[in-house]
């Protein structure tokens, strides 16, 4: 392999393992604050208890949060450092934004939730719960105002005199519609994460018979939480959806495994074997109009199909080799104006030209065979892409499902009879995460292959470092984080199973014993 | 003088800050990890030492974390370059910035001694790495580092992690190191007691001695050694192309500022004063307080030196001179360093404002009596 399939590699994997931490630090802090906001309106103990347990497993995932974050801020340098050059100028700031505005202070604050219980009143903690909350989606916030400037990079144009993307218009780096679904959605998730892991643990120890007073009360709060958030992620998941279809066509042809335009309203491809080499997918179960209606939103706008988007790929990249070849002549005499007319018409183009950059390093001389190649380059592979994206939604429907269900039965009254029920809760537990890592899946393999759409090929974006040195550096991050996995599983598992009496609680403010409490009927 | 001039001079100023900003906040807990198995005999005595960073580690580390984006936005070139060329360096830095949140962390979750023995190490190690290799960095930098770029500004490094470890980049990470463990020992000056507290100053008052003498042997070392002056180049308001200049070597030149500007002496004169003031403080074991202070300017007066001695470079190239990076070639666009001003403006000042009130909350020496008080929530 070389370095850009290395680099890529180890993106990914740490991405992905980034990823474990996220959503459920962004779920739970929230679930910590409504809960503390219930102890502090109530006065109950048990709901007091509930945060400091809940906070317990907070802490260790954050941990692990914080630690993995580093990595994939350091990775723009260390493995990615053209795209940093490229593109710093405007996706720095964010990142830099994200740390000021966001990490400060839920860093700041996540000290005094675990040793300010005695030194805080309770709505100064309750203050400070709230803050490591915002602090957390903050964060969520300005990570995916960078990620929606990689899908749709708006306000931005590439300038001669530095040979980088500069900012031109931050306001729209900011306001970036794809960013805004992005942040929903992907918050959203997490809130269905946090939610799944309170019930999931909670229905374990209602089948173990014990702590009922807390499992029953951190239920009932999991599922309506999560049964907001379940929706919410569903429908702006088709927002998202939404600004795909305008902004990123291949993705949501690439997604649906959609060949050829249809007539609009285009049909809904529901199952399939979608096969590349081809350009048919077998076995295809269709559903009139769907598609149409999801992309367009109306039912005369078309989808384009992939033959079509490659066709318009190839155009691009003939207009891009136009730019690219201005662009060196003005490198020979800058004050060219002829050719600085040609390039401000089709620098918007100049990326596609990069995707030559593979087949001929000179990029003008390339012929018509490299220029048909560079256009179907711009296809990402299909058959994951619309199978990971199914299986995310479908995960998406089977939320609302169970959170809906759970959440009738506890307002009922009527969770501990439903043994079934509760085992089905416990079972659900590792779903959130994997739709999380599917809808990651298809949103950045969904753009491949760019780092920056239509702006900068993934194959350019990597440094110039020895192979062997990536390969170091993967195999440390696999053997190390597999490590601390192992050790993170083992202690948030056996603080599961000691629960909240292993905490042993200040005797001054511990109430009775809560296996011993009953809810109050 | 042009606007792009003065906000590229403001952030070369506000990186300083940032800097001086990690090595003093995150400074003393990784100092408090170096001292960990060299003070703390008793696992009480380790408990003590990480519980009086426990609260705060997090929101130190996080100086680290806005360092890193303020270069990737205001120095994109810089970020590129200096973290790919340092490239195993960087990975080694990244292991031991992982290890430390999670031993923190994860030591008191278990009570047996091999366990918190591994967590020990786990930590002394997460807190000298970090030292050690910002140290040899720097080191690294006032020598300039082996790259060069080609026409698309695409860099190609000629250097190896065994080279980064040359003697005089070793010499600046022992004064990294040696400065982190002073003030490490400053911090814990402030919130130990007893017997403990003993050691700790001892040690901080001999890493402050260390850190005097290193840092004038690299004073002098210093005139010995090849650096870089800036000839004719584009202007301090030109577009960020770090081709455009011409560049001479020359022994010595990395003392040149302290001659055009006499008054820039005040940065080593403040390294070497605040660190005086410091060992003087923790041998008598007074004023715990002014200790940590002098301890903080000594390391801005250092983290100032090596800004000033490079100026206006950042990363210079040994490789091709003229690929080296400066202030006025390697800087955002100005629409980006003035919307990082105004982020940095606003939040700044507030994250400042609430740091202040969690450590006055937090006030106060952690004892033998809180850890025993509060076994769980405690590290």
């Amino acid at each position: 392999m070389d370095v850009v399939a290395l680099s890529r590699l180890q993106f990914g994997l740490t991405a992905m393992y980034h990823f474990l931490f996220v959503p459920l630090t962004l779920g739970l802090s929230v679930l910590l604050a409504i809960m503390e906001g219930v102890y502090v309106t109530t006065g109950r103990p048990v709901w007091r208890d509930m945060v400091r347990f809940w906070g317990m497993l907070f802490g260790i995932n954050f941990a692990m949060g914080v630690a993995t974050g580093i990595t994939m801020e350091f990775q723009f340098g260390t493995n990615w450092a053209y795209y940093a050059h490229y593109v710093g100028d405007i996706f720095g700031a964010p990142l830099a934004i994200e740390g000021l505005m966001a990490f400060f202070l839920e860093a700041t604050f996540i000290g005094l939730f675990f040793f300010g219980w005695d030194r805080l009143s309770r709505v100064q903690h309750l203050l400070v719960t709230c803050l490591v909350a915002l602090g957390t989606n903050l964060s969520a916030l300005w990570i995916l105002i960078a990620n929606g400037w990689m899908q749709y990079p708006v306000g931005a144009r590439f300038n001669l005199a530095t040979m980088r993307m500069e900012v031109t218009d931050f306001s729209a780096v900011l306001l970036n519609p794809v960013a805004q679904a992005k942040f929903v959605h992907t918050v959203s998730a997490g809130y269905v994460t946090g939610a799944m892991f309170v019930m999931s643990i909670s229905a374990w120890y209602l089948l173990r018979g014990r702590n009922r007073g807390l499992a029953v009360r951190s239920i009932t709060v999991a599922a309506s939480f999560g049964l907001a958030a379940a929706l919410s992620v569903v429908v702006l998941g088709d927002e998202s959806g939404y600004t795909v279809g305008q902004n990123q066509k291949m993705k949501i042809a690439a997604i649906e495994a959609m060949w050829r335009t249809e007539a609009a309203p285009a049909s809904f491809t529901l199952i399939g074997l979608p096969d590349q080499a081809t350009h048919v997918t077998h076995a295809a179960i269709r559903i009139p109009w769907v598609l149409g209606l999801i992309a367009t939103r109306s039912l005369d706008g078309r989808v384009e199909g992939i033959e079509q988007l490659v066709s318009d790929a190839t155009a691009r990249i003939r207009s891009g080799m136009v730019a690219y070849a201005a662009l060196l002549a003005l490198r020979g005499t800058p004050h060219d104006a002829a050719a600085a007319a040609v390039f401000d018409a089709h620098v918007g183009d100049l990326g596609y030209a990069l995707l030559l950059r593979r087949y001929t390093p000179n990029v003008t001389d390339a012929t018509e065979a490299q220029i048909q190649a560079a256009a179907w380059d711009t296809v990402p592979p299909i058959a994951p892409l619309f199978w990971t994206f199914r299986i995310m939604v479908a995960l998406g429907f089977y939320f609302i499902a169970l959170f809906a269900t759970v959440f009738w039965q506890a307002s009922a009254r009527r969770l501990e009879r439903h043994r079934r029920l509760l085992r089905l809760m416990l079972w659900s537990l590792p779903l959130p995460w994997i739709a999380a890592e599917l809808g990651w899946y298809v949103a950045e393999g969904g753009r491949q292959p760019w780092t920056i759409d239509g702006v900068l090929p993934t194959f350019l974006s990597a440094s110039s470092v020895p192979a062997t040195d990536v390969v170091l550096s993967l195999i440390g991050f696999v053997v190390f984080y597999s490590a601390l996995a192992a050790v993170e599983l083992y202690l948030m598992l056996r603080t599961i199973r000691r629960g909240p009496e292993g905490m042993a609680l200040p005797p001054a403010a511990s109430p009775a014993p809560i296996a011993a409490l009953r809810p109050a009927e | 003088m042009p606007l792009y001039e003065i906000f590229r001079l403001l952030w070369w100023a506000i990186l300083g800050v940032l800097l001086i900003g990690i090595a003093v906040m995150d400074g003393f807990d990784l100092g408090t990890a170096i001292l960990l198995p060299l003070v703390g005999r008793s696992d009480t005595d380790r408990r003590i030492l990480i519980n009086t960073v426990g609260p705060v580690w997090e929101g130190n580390q996080v100086w680290l974390i806005l360092g890193g984006g303020a270069i990737f936005a205001a120095f994109p070139p810089l970020y590129a370059v200096a973290f790919s060329g340092f490239y195993l360096a960087m990975l080694l830095l990244l292991c031991a910035l992982i290890l430390r949140p999670v031993g923190f962390k994860f030591r008191s979750k278990l009570p047996g001694a091999r366990w918190r023995g591994a967590w020990d190490a786990a930590l002394f190690v997460g807190g000298l790495v970090p030292a050690l290799v910002f140290g040899v960095a720097f080191g690294n930098a006032l020598q300039g580092v082996p790259f060069r770029f080609d026409a698309m500004l695409r860099m190609t490094w000629a250097g190896s992690l065994i080279g980064l470890f040359n003697p005089f980049a070793l010499l600046c990470g022992l004064v990294s190191v040696a400065m982190i463990v002073m003030h490490g020992a400053a911090w814990l000056g402030c919130k130990t007691e007893g017997a403990l507290r003993r050691r700790v100053r001892q040690a901080g008052a001999i890493a402050g001695a260390a850190l005097i003498v290193l840092f004038i042997v690299g004073g002098i070392w210093a005139t010995q050694i090849d650096f870089y002056l800036l000839g004719t180049f584009a202007g301090t308001a030109a577009p960020s192309n770090p081709l455009h200049k011409e560049v001479t070597r020359a022994t010595g030149a990395l003392l040149h500022n302290y001659g055009v500007v006499p008054w820039s002496m005040g940065a080593p004169l403040l390294a070497l004063g605040g660190a005086l003031v410091a060992v003087r403080l923790l041998r008598a074991g007074q004023r715990p307080g002014l200790a940590f202070a002098a301890s903080s300017a000594a390391i801005a007066g250092v983290i100032a030196t090596a800004g000033i001695s490079l100026f206006p470079f950042m990363l210079p190239s040994s490789l091709d001179p003229a690929s080296g990076l400066t202030l006025w070639d390697a800087s955002s666009s100005l629409t980006t360093l003035i919307v990082m001003t105004i982020a940095t403006g606003v939040f700044l000042p507030l994250i400042l404002a609430y740091t202040a009130w969690v450590y006055h909350i937090l006030r106060g020496p952690v004892t033998e009596d809180d850890i025993a008080r509060d076994p769980h929530t405690a590290y």
